[in-house]
């Protein structure tokens, strides 16, 4: 267990009160927690209970109707979705969604495009400042490709590879930004064994060598339980529980709506 | 000599990242360059120039323009042929009504006026995609070439809206036979080609492949949707606007706004279709294809006719042009929908390994 040995440092996010409707549908009603610096914090549930939702919420993409996200000291409710990025805020998705048409390289690449300055002018006669940006992110997306192991593919469109490689490459992808925040959308879905413990030892990795604040959804218990800090439980828009792993799995409406016990 | 990279090391990130990373890429398109630039002039005649290596030049900036908006930022756009006539008679204007216009910033303008054209009816891409979105660009065609025809002002009161357009002179060199036009035709469209090759492998480039294949991820990472489209509607309409100046001055010396209709537009959709869509040099082949195909049918065609003793009806060989052009649409959107710039890439990847493919 890691919890112990790592350090969590002051509140980064704080969401307070948050309820989100879509039309007659409550996806969010009245949900509050907090996210440290340094630490990951997992967000486990039944499906449909609003982690992804929550996500949205965190990185604009939705906007709540009740309550209010402080980041970093600053209070906001709605904003555009690429300002989230421009505060350091990156993100995976549940579903893939790479650019199928670019390769590997490019698509990471792409996580940096907020780093480059250069107007279309000086890009398009590759010159100054529009060559000097290409090869110094080059040289960034080439850190992430050596973390994630996978220089063998960096040439290779996404849409040839497979699932594990290709939710690897949606890692390196959010990576490149340099991201404070980290938001994993069940990053370990449809993985085998040896692919979750890769996944997970990257998880870990990048909070520890980068510093980078994670917040992850998963559904695989085992692995919520060993890499994250603290655990938000979600049901059905609410928030059942909040705490340590430990406190979690011991908490008996989290046990009664998602863990169930064993027979 | 082989297609293969063995033996090509890249020591930097520069050298990983020019233009053409592969050698042998790099000398073809500098052999074609100098075959472009010292040889063609050399030996083709004045029709080759004037109605068939001109025209492709034009068709083909066109199409890369029209493959920036549809093939790298992934919107459909009907209105090619409207950007091609503000650019036309943009420059034009600009040449008869301001003393002393040099002429190639007179096309740059005519460019800037599609340009921003362009973007006005970029803006409805923010809210409608795909089918929906091409009605939109069709509007602009049909609305621009109404424009020019209504407004007496843009042909300078000329009837029905015919301009002939003005003679042409760079720095006291007269621009009047098919070679020096063809000259003046190349190098715009060379520059204006390593230009748009420049811009989609950089991180404009990428920010619009990105939309074009996953919007909200594309904005996740902080990819700006409404700046990124409108520049690509701009850029786009840009280049059509200055191939619309080329095909004004360069090509036919004499337009009106109903040279610039639908079918046009049409035409250079076919061009990137056919071509490749979401490749520079798939416009170029696209462009040569179109240029070529009913020179080619003529030239066959005739022999045959002569040969089976057959009279064909003068009406039918325009006709039987359509039917191949149809039949070839269809073929390639159901066998290659990215045409024929992704056969030669396959081509180009099986030639890597030939002849021990395993």
């Amino acid at each position: 267990m890691a919890t112990a040995a790592r350090k969590s440092g002051d509140v980064v996010l704080k969401l307070e009160n948050i309820s989100l409707a879509f039309g007659g549908v409550k996806a969010l009603s009245d949900i509050s927690f907090d996210v440290r610096e340094y630490e990951v914090r997992a967000i486990i549930g039944p499906n449909g209970a609003g982690k992804s939702s929550l996500l949205n919420v965190i990185n604009g993409v939705y906007h709540p109707q009740q309550g209010t996200i402080m980041f970093r000291g600053k209070q906001r409710r709605d904003m555009d979705t690429h300002e989230a990025a421009a505060q350091g805020i990156a993100r995976t998705f549940q579903n893939i969604a790479l650019f199928r048409g670019m390769t590997v390289l490019d698509n990471i690449m792409t996580g940096r495009n907020l780093r480059m300055n250069a107007t279309f002018i000086e890009q398009a006669i590759w010159v100054g400042r529009a060559r000097r940006e290409e090869l110094e992110n080059r040289r960034k997306v080439e850190e992430v490709i050596d973390f994630l192991e996978i220089q063998h593919i960096r040439k290779t469109p996404v849409g040839r590879l497979p699932y594990g490689l290709q939710k690897r490459v949606e890692l390196a992808r959010a990576l490149a930004a340099e991201p404070s925040l980290l938001l994993l959308d069940e990053p370990m879905a449809g993985m085998n064994v040896e692919e979750k413990q890769d996944m997970c030892r990257f998880v870990l990795d990048v909070n520890e060598q980068y510093g980078t604040t994670i917040v992850l959804i998963e559904h695989d218990m085992g692995v919520v339980m060993d890499i994250s800090d603290r655990v938000v439980v979600l049901d059905y828009g609410k928030k059942i529980g909040d705490g340590t792993p430990d406190n979690i799995r011991n908490n008996q409406t989290v046990i009664d709506a998602y863990l169930g016990v064993a027979h | 000599m082989l297609y293969r990279e063995a033996g090509q090391f890249k020591a930097s990130y520069a050298t990983d990242q020019q233009i053409f990373p592969i050698r042998q890429d790099r000398i073809a398109v500098a052999a074609l360059t100098a075959l472009a630039f010292v040889i063609v002039p050399l030996v083709a005649d004045q029709y080759w120039l004037s109605a068939i290596l001109i025209p492709f030049l034009i068709f083909a900036l066109a199409a890369v323009g029209l493959n920036i908006l549809t093939g790298y930022a992934g919107q459909l756009s009907l209105g090619t042929a409207a950007f091609m006539a503000v650019g036309a008679f943009g420059a034009w204007n600009f040449v008869l009504r301001v003393p002393g216009m040099p002429l190639l910033v007179a096309f740059a303008l005519g460019g800037i006026c599609a340009a921003l054209v362009g973007i006005v009816f970029g803006l409805p891409s923010l809210r409608i995609k795909g089918f929906y979105l091409a009605v939109a660009t069709l509007a602009a065609q049909f609305f621009v070439v109404w424009a020019l025809t209504k407004f007496n002002w843009f042909s300078n009161y000329s009837t029905s809206g015919v301009i002939t357009t003005q003679r042409m002179e760079i720095l006291g060199f007269a621009f009047d036979t098919p070679r020096a036009k063809y000259f003046l035709t190349l190098t715009v469209v060379v520059v204006l080609a390593l230009a748009a090759k420049n811009m989609v492998r950089s991180s404009i480039g990428r920010a619009w492949m990105a939309i074009r294949d996953m919007d909200v991820a594309a904005e996740v990472i902080g990819i700006p949707m409404l700046r990124t489209k409108l520049l690509a509607f701009a850029i786009s309409s840009f280049y059509a606007g200055v191939a619309g100046a080329l095909y004004a001055y360069c090509y036919l010396g004499t337009v009106e706004p109903e040279g610039f209709n639908l079918d046009l537009s049409f035409k250079i959709l076919f061009m990137i279709i056919l071509g490749g869509v979401g490749s520079i040099l798939g416009s170029f082949l696209g462009a040569g294809f179109i240029v070529l195909l009913p020179i080619f049918l003529n030239t066959v065609a005739r022999p045959l006719e002569n040969l089976l003793g057959l009279s064909l009806p003068p009406g039918l060989m325009s006709n039987l042009e359509l039917i191949v052009f149809g039949g070839l649409i269809i073929f390639f959107l159901i066998v290659e929908p990215h045409g024929l710039a992704r056969l030669w890439q396959i081509t180009k990847e099986k030639l890597r390994l030939w002849p021990f493919p395993h």
